[in-house]
């Protein structure tokens, strides 16, 4: 049997595997800069939690999840399709406060910042969960995979390159982008969803920024537009994250110096190699 | 084939285009030729629906595509390329012309070489010189099914072995019979090419005609040289 701690690290890993190639979809390979991607990991943690905890089978929540995020991501899409780069992470980042201001001040929901505590295990026993996960991971990246080599992720990509291109080669960019957002947030509420089965508990910290740093650069670092270079990086970070725990030696430590150092590599990683470890794309 | 009927189009106070009337026949190289803020771009894109008109209409093979989103009228058979040149750079020559068209590599390869662009089907787009670039535009132009073909300026810009090849293409695509709307600068190339000469300028039409009688046109002169 694989050592407990190792079981906790690849679970993790495969959640944010998840988290990071679906962000991938919207920012590396549609050029949708979506900084709110977090706040749909976080609505379907709380739609998951929220279903589990009223008696709702787990696959089942799991997918309402997943389908409650996409029509949020096709919502925001739809609203902001003609917004473009700095404008769209304006509006995607908004979307972060107001999802800590329901998450806290709708009490009868979520508890506010109490939290949701007693979240249903999915499989008790570790290793099957982490095998589970690992599984979904393995789906996701699967899908993704195919649906970037198909014409349809071709069109993702021109829209990236140039929307104005793209539309007068005869292709509704409108529609493609509400695609790629959909596809991307119901994927990331899988991943919410995942990491509040593993963690039993869910407060309105979730949507905190940090999360969203640690995603960012873990993308970046391996590459926009590039899948491999995600997971390699999501394994690589996140591995690092994990090395400072046996490194430092006051435990009050590790938390800020781990969001320390994803933040001196996002710096780092821009300055001297934009195009990140693995990716074909310019930031 | 194409017809514009009465297009308005005003940017703040400056009319840039001016009650613009005219028609493209089947099978002929239609060019749009004027000085430079004439509004010869502005009605390529009010064509090809990336600006909407203020007034006016304009029909495509007997259907109306006024005010149509742009990914419309392309589906309903216009291609163009831009003055400045738009691929889609990250991505490899082969995806740039799957984007236009699902079609083989031995079609997409017969297009490049048609175009005289001989670079791998794997290069990446962003990798190619700004006039192998242009020449990769056209045939993705080409390649996606059309029934008219808008070039804005194919030929400036690029260096002079790449406007020869690009007059080179078009004479090609006359023989084959081809309709095109042609925005060019170079009068040689354009009174020897065209079936039709427009001449535009301050947002309307100012002549139109056979190119041998759009040359010897004393407004014309007016207009390029002044009185």
């Amino acid at each position: 049997m694989i050592h407990e701690y190792l079981i906790q690290l690849l679970t993790i890993i495969s959640i944010y595997a998840i988290a990071v190639t679906s962000l991938n979809l919207t920012m590396g390979f549609t050029g949708l800069i979506n900084l709110g991607h977090m706040v749909f990991f976080g609505i379907g943690a709380y739609a998951s939690a929220l279903l589990t905890l009223n008696g709702v089978p787990w696959y089942f929540a799991m997918l309402i999840a997943g389908i409650l995020a996409s029509v949020l991501g096709i919502a925001i899409a739809a609203i902001t399709a003609r917004l473009k780069g700095d404008y769209l992470a304006m509006v995607t980042l908004g979307l972060v406060f107001i999802a800590i201001a329901v998450s806290r001040n709708w009490i009868s929901l979520t508890r506010g910042a109490l939290g949701l505590p007693g979240v249903p295990d999915i499989i008790r026993n570790n290793f099957y969960y982490m095998v589970l996960c690992m599984s979904i991971a393995g789906i996701c990246i699967f899908i993704f995979y195919k649906l970037i080599n198909s014409q349809t992720g071709r069109v993702f990509q021109a829209i990236r390159d140039d929307e104005t291109a793209a539309a007068v080669l005869g292709k509704n960019t409108y529609f493609y982008k509400i695609i790629s957002m959909a596809v991307s947030t119901f994927f990331a509420a899988i991943a919410g969803s995942l990491l509040v089965h593993h963690i039993n508990f869910i407060d309105p910290t979730i949507f905190d920024l940090e999360f969203l740093v640690v995603i960012v650069t873990i993308l970046v670092a391996g590459g926009l537009a590039s899948i491999k270079g995600s997971v390699i990086s999501v394994f690589a970070l996140l591995a690092l994250s994990e090395a400072m725990r046996f490194v430092l030696v006051s435990p009050a430590l590790i938390g800020p110096v781990r969001e320390m150092m994803f933040e001196v590599i996002l710096i780092l990683i821009l300055l001297f190699k934009p195009k990140g470890i693995f990716g074909k794309v310019d930031v | 084939m194409l017809s514009l009927n009465n297009i308005c189009k005003s940017f703040g106070g400056v009319k840039a285009v001016d009650r613009c009337s005219f028609k493209t026949e089947e099978n002929e190289i239609t060019s749009l030729i004027g000085p430079n803020g004439a509004g010869k771009t502005t009605i390529f894109n009010i064509i090809s629906g990336l600006t909407n008109p203020d007034s006016g209409t304009i029909r495509l093979l007997n259907k109306d595509i006024t005010g149509m989103p742009a990914y419309k009228i392309a589906q309903s058979g216009i291609s163009r390329t831009f003055q400045l040149t738009k691929v889609f750079r990250n991505v490899t020559v082969k995806d740039n012309l799957l984007i236009a068209k699902n079609t083989s590599e031995a079609e997409m390869k017969k297009m490049l070489e048609s175009v005289y662009l001989h670079k791998p089907l794997d290069a990446i787009a962003s990798e190619l010189s700004y006039g192998q670039q242009r020449l990769l535009e056209i045939a993705r132009a080409l390649l996606k099914p059309h029934a008219l073909l808008m070039l804005d300026e194919p030929t400036a810009g690029v260096n002079p072995r790449v406007r020869q090849e690009l007059k080179l293409i078009l004479k090609n695509l006359k023989k084959q019979g081809k309709t095109i709307l042609l925005i060019e600068h170079d009068m040689d190339f354009v009174m020897d090419i065209s079936d039709k000469v427009i001449v535009m300028n301050e947002g309307k039409v100012l002549r139109e005609g056979k190119p041998k009688d759009i040359v010897k046109d004393k407004k014309v002169l007016e207009a390029y040289l002044g009185k």
